[in-house]
């Protein structure tokens, strides 16, 4: 199928968070004072790479079984479906996430407050969406973590989740929350995102139906990438 | 292959060109957690993703320079402190940068030969702030 001509623009309505954000304390000198300049999508923002690095295994979804041993923590799984804001599923497409540990500790070398890491536990992961757009990874549920952006500052527990999409200008970087979180009214970076229905929508929904007896405590989560502006002109059979 | 060098392309294929930065904060700091991917379409489609040296903010890439198709290397920036991405683009003669590119800013796309490759430094902020766009 050929490539859609443009990707439907972000409205300026609170889903999407702000490069300034003074209560997110290191944005003050990372972002751009100049206005963003409007790109008509070309070619280059309507391709994109579908994989980085080698096809993802099973294993690759799977964060309890990257070690000897399993990780200590709470053993979830958190499933859903990667569609466009026209609601088509992404089939065959790369998600890529990682977090911290069940403690809160991330293993990498600027974390290093006094949580214990865990040997069995890397806290990396990738897969590709199915053909219907469903993607599924095992893992432990993360905990909190300081970082030092106030007095007292914590992040909320959350999984990062990195999709490359169909195309450069759907490429999306975001962050999955768990319900009943208790610090999310303190958190920044939670709510840069200045819709509350957005905010709601980064918050995984606990699921009965899916969770495994015996097993894992089951989270489901749907990510919605920008989807085409208007439908492609399929090419003559 | 250190850290701070990525590879879209081999270094001995023919034609390889080095693209080296580093990226900037508004205090002209460099940024040593900045992670940019690089995508171009043309001669080829090539993507490298290259985290910055650690300590450093200093990036290098390996590719083949654009061809006339697409002359532009698009690309993505993403760090601490930046809660969605940057998006900029490498230009490397200035007849390609787009007209409606601010005039006294086109040349914040534009890289420059060195001899050694091409330099493309990325200034988050400041008063030769690099062009981002809006995609």
């Amino acid at each position: 199928m050929a490539s859609p001509s443009s990707y439907v623009r972000e409205p300026d309505d609170g889903s999407q968070p702000p490069l300034d954000f003074p209560p997110y304390k290191s944005t003050a000198l990372r972002h751009p004072n100049e206005p963003l300049v409007y790109l008509p999508h070309e070619v280059t923002e309507v391709t994109g790479p579908q994989l980085i690095g080698a096809e993802p295994s099973d294993l690759d979804a799977d964060l309890t079984r990257q070690h000897d041993g399993e990780p200590i923590g709470e053993r979830i799984t958190i499933s859903g479906r990667v569609l466009d804001t026209a609601g088509r599923p992404l089939g065959d497409t790369l998600i890529e996430v990682w977090q911290a540990n069940s403690a809160g500790r991330y293993r990498h070398r600027q974390d290093n407050w006094p949580a214990p890491l865990d040997p069995n536990f890397s806290g990396a992961g990738r897969c590709l969406t199915d053909s219907d757009g469903r993607y599924s990874f095992t893992t432990v549920k993360p905990g909190p973590y300081p970082w030092g952006n106030h007095h007292n500052a914590w992040r909320p527990a959350h999984v990062h989740f990195s999709l490359l999409g169909q195309a450069f200008a759907q490429r999306l970087v975001t962050q999955m929350y768990f319900p009943g979180d208790p610090l999310f009214e303190f958190d920044p970076i939670f709510n840069s995102v200045r819709d509350p229905k957005a905010r709601e929508r980064m918050i995984a929904a606990f699921s009965m139906e899916d969770t495994q007896p015996d097993w894992a405590i089951a989270y489901d989560w749907d990510i919605v990438l920008r989807g085409p502006e208007a439908t492609p002109f399929e090419e003559a059979h | 292959m250190r850290a701070g060098e990525a590879y879209a392309v081999p270094d001995g294929e023919p034609g390889a060109v080095h693209i080296r930065g580093t990226v900037h904060d508004g205090e002209g700091a460099p940024v040593p957690d900045a992670l940019l991917e690089l995508w171009q379409v043309s001669p080829r489609e090539l993507f490298a993703r290259c985290s910055c040296e650690p300590g450093e903010g200093d990036y290098e890439v390996v590719t083949l320079l654009p061809g006339d198709e697409a002359p532009w290397i698009d690309v993505s920036v993403f760090a601490r402190g930046m809660l969605n991405r940057v998006v900029t683009r490498i230009y490397f003669a200035p007849d390609d940068v787009p007209g409606f590119v601010p005039p006294g800013r086109r040349a914040t796309l534009i890289a420059h030969d060195d001899g050694d490759g091409y330099r493309f430094d990325i200034r988050l902020q400041g008063p030769t702030e690099t062009v981002f766009f809006d995609v």
